[in-house]
């Protein structure tokens, strides 16, 4: 049964299916009970479930991943809320050195099947920390899955997978589309759903691929609109996984364009555009017929809220990487 | 008697100025102040509130992003800010506008940041007032290295007053559970630094009341780590001055550490973002408003101090004009050039940097006459 859910609110609905299906499912992060999070996404969850299961946590980020490792020791199933990406950083070590590790460590004999949930990326008017996307450190690091939603109903069938994951899965929520609407099957099986780690073509086009995930999907797809005007069908793909990444999609669409521009807020170098660049090249450099190219925050820090339309990749910038492979 | 049947005898909390505004003598912390001074003080309190009053005003209307209300805290920023010598280093969180009030920080400065202008964009050395820190406790880890570098220029314990210097670094009870917060006090500890660490003890990090942190009163943590924690009445400027004064001159002459935790209540929402009715009581804000920090030295001075009314006027209309000034002051920031992103990001920009911003600057030009 279909119902047209924010982002929010699917988010929510996977977290409170989640929390019924399985009673080792914990909900744990800042001002996550009474207050449902800073951006609601847990609402009402810990009066339905009590507070053993729905944790306002002490303030240290260190301190919610680190004992989620613990609770995985002894076979929770631990979600995390980091309360905005520019404060994942102090539970950096345990994610990258104890939670991507352990299942290796112990020969696979025990399990990380924790979710990081982190709302990420720019363009909401923020105070510096609270607009960053930091997924390419974590993408960057074997042992740990990491996936991003564009829409309602990715939001709420890919939480509910990274949720059921038995590995480590950071989940990148673009708060800047948390309000953005769709519709969601809130009673599909989860065996139903696509599977977690594809990508998805969200427009067929014959002229150029962009790639984009998260916040930038919606983006690219305005591009590819604008684009028509100038006579050119572009293909836009959603990543929605970034580690493992769906190389396959991503070939076969470029085997059928010749020409990639991937698109992402991150910053530019070494960021998950290098990486599909690299593979690109490697797996169909006879079909390109312009260099990959790149569209994605400047390598600075994230700046001043005032000037982030600026220094945010937009259509404009989309469509100049796009008439530059076909000036090539 | 088992261990965890123990219960800690309720702390004492030091205060000089009841709400009632009724001086009263603390044995161990007399507080030499003449009404003159104490006027002073009274100004510091309105004109910062006023300021932030305004500053919440500029957030409703559109014309700063966010800001972080220091709405009852007052009198804990201005009793501290006030104790601190002009060679001492302050280390804020977001929160301690009134603070950077005395430490001349012009309150526009501060706007910048809310309003999206800039990163924080002030000297920490020139009024020696650190940038805001948004990181939770990360401050308190620089305070910490700031006083191991007072401390190898010998510039502690020579009995010089101008020149013993004393480090004081803010932080929420919230922040208190952050590892940060509490590896700088293992440091601080371990080579008896000139820090004093100053904990508004607002009872809230958002939604999360204090208990959730800490089932014993803050600044008994202190003992644990091995220096003197106090707890103060916040909203009583003369204890916040007094026992600054005297942790910060036991800093400055070589005796170590101390924990203030300095009792008050965050009177408005978080920032202009959340909405605490949807997990605090407003009998709580009822209670805690018969306790405000300005009211109570307004009291004194009537009372106790036969101060006219044109004293009041007089700072009143001082309000005003700081008010009318900020308003249009913020208006007339400007938002910064795109191509400033690129500015300060090294000291020698990278050739590949030059390169983006160079590349940027010929996208942009290329829009110019294109009728955008
Ligand atoms: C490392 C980190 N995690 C989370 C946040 C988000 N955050 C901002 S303020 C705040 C509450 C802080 O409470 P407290 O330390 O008591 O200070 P107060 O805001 O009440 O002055 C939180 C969780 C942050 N700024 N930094």
């Amino acid at each position: 049964m279909a119902s047209t859910l924010t982002m929010a609110a699917a988010l929510n609905a996977a977290l409170r299916e989640r929390l019924e299906a399985d009673d080792k499912v914990l909900i744990m992060g800042m001002d996550v009970g009474k207050l449902g999070g800073v951006f609601r996404i847990t609402d009402g969850l810990q009066k339905d479930f009590g507070e053993d299961r729905v944790i306002d946590a002490p303030l240290g980020e260190s301190g919610i991943i680190g004992s989620a490792v613990g609770l995985a020791i002894r076979g929770y199933r631990p979600v995390c809320e980091i309360q905005f990406d520019g404060f994942v950083y102090p539970a950096f070590d345990q994610i990258v050195s104890q939670v991507a590790k352990i299942h290796n460590r112990s020969l696979g004999q025990v399990r990380m099947p924790i979710t990081i949930r982190i709302p990420y990326g720019g363009g909401i008017g923020a105070v510096e920390h609270h607009s960053e996307s930091p997924e390419a450190y974590f993408a960057h690091t074997a042992g740990l899955k990491v996936v991003t939603c564009s829409n309602p109903a990715d939001a709420f069938s890919m939480l509910r997978q990274s949720i059921a994951s038995d590995d480590p899965v950071v989940f990148f929520e673009p708060k800047r589309r948390y309000w953005g609407k769709g519709e969601v099957d809130v009673t599909g099986l989860l065996a139903d759903a696509p599977q977690l780690h594809r990508a998805r073509v969200v427009r067929s086009g014959a002229d150029a691929t962009l790639v984009a995930y998260g916040p930038m999907v919606a983006t690219a797809l305005q591009a590819a609109k604008a684009a028509t005007e100038d006579g050119r069908d572009l293909e836009v793909i959603d990543l929605r996984s970034l580690s493992p990444i769906d190389t396959g999609t991503v070939v076969s669409s470029v085997q059928k364009t010749g020409r990639l521009v991937v698109v992402h807020e991150a910053s530019v170098t070494l960021g998950m555009g290098a990486e599909i660049a690299a593979r690109v090249q490697e797996r169909a450099f006879y079909s390109l017929e312009a260099p990959v190219l790149r569209v994605g925050g400047f390598d600075t820090p994230y700046p001043a809220s005032r000037v982030e339309e600026e220094w945010l990749p937009d259509v404009d910038r989309i469509l100049d990487a796009v008439d530059r492979t076909f000036s090539f | 008697m088992t261990l965890h049947g123990h219960v800690p005898p309720e702390p004492d909390l030091v205060q000089l100025l009841t709400p009632e505004g009724v001086r009263v003598d603390h044995p161990d912390f007399p507080l030499e102040i003449t009404d003159d001074e104490i006027k002073s003080l009274y100004r510091d309190l309105a004109l910062v509130r006023r300021f932030d009053g305004e500053a919440t005003a500029l957030q409703r209307q559109g014309e700063l992003g966010l800001w972080a209300s220091c709405l009852g805290q007052e009198a804990a920023q201005v009793g501290a800010g006030r104790a601190l010598r002009s060679q001492d280093m302050a280390f804020p969180t977001y929160r301690e506008h009134g603070v950077a009030w005395c430490r001349d920080v012009d309150p526009v400065t501060l706007l910048g940041m809310f309003r999206g202008v800039s990163l924080g964009g002030w000297n920490p050395n020139e009024n020696n007032f650190n940038l805001y820190t948004i990181v939770l406790g990360a401050q308190t880890l620089h305070a910490v290295g700031y006083a191991m570098g007072v401390a190898r220029d010998g510039a502690v314990g020579t009995g010089e007053p101008e020149r013993d210097t004393a480090v004081l670094t803010f932080f929420g009870d919230g922040a208190s559970s952050q590892g940060d917060v509490n590896e700088a006090f293992i440091w601080a500890a371990a080579a008896n630094l000139p820090v004093v660490f100053y904990c508004q003890n607002n009872q809230w990090a958002i939604s999360e009341p204090v208990e959730r942190q800490s089932r014993v009163p803050l600044f008994q943590r202190a003992s644990g780590f091995g220096f003197p924690g106090i707890r103060i009445d916040g909203n009583d400027v003369l204890a916040c001055l007094a026992v600054s004064r005297v942790a910060l001159d036991e800093a400055r002459s070589g005796q170590g550490p101390t924990l203030i935790e300095a009792f008050t209540y965050r009177m408005g929402a978080h920032t202009t973002s959340d909405d605490p009715t949807r997990y605090r009581l407003s009998e709580e804000l009822e209670t805690w408003k018969h306790r405000d920090p300005i009211e109570r030295v307004r009291a004194y001075l009537i009372r106790e101090a036969g101060v006219a009314q044109e004293f009041f006027d007089g700072i009143e209309a001082e309000s005003e004009e700081l008010a009318i000034r900020i308003r249009q002051a913020c208006r007339a920031l400007e938002d910064p050039s795109p191509l400033s992103v690129f500015d300060q990001v090294y000291v020698e920009i990278t050739d590949e940097l030059a390169e983006q911003r160079s590349d940027y600057a010929d996208y942009l030009a290329s829009f110019e006459g294109a009728g955008r």
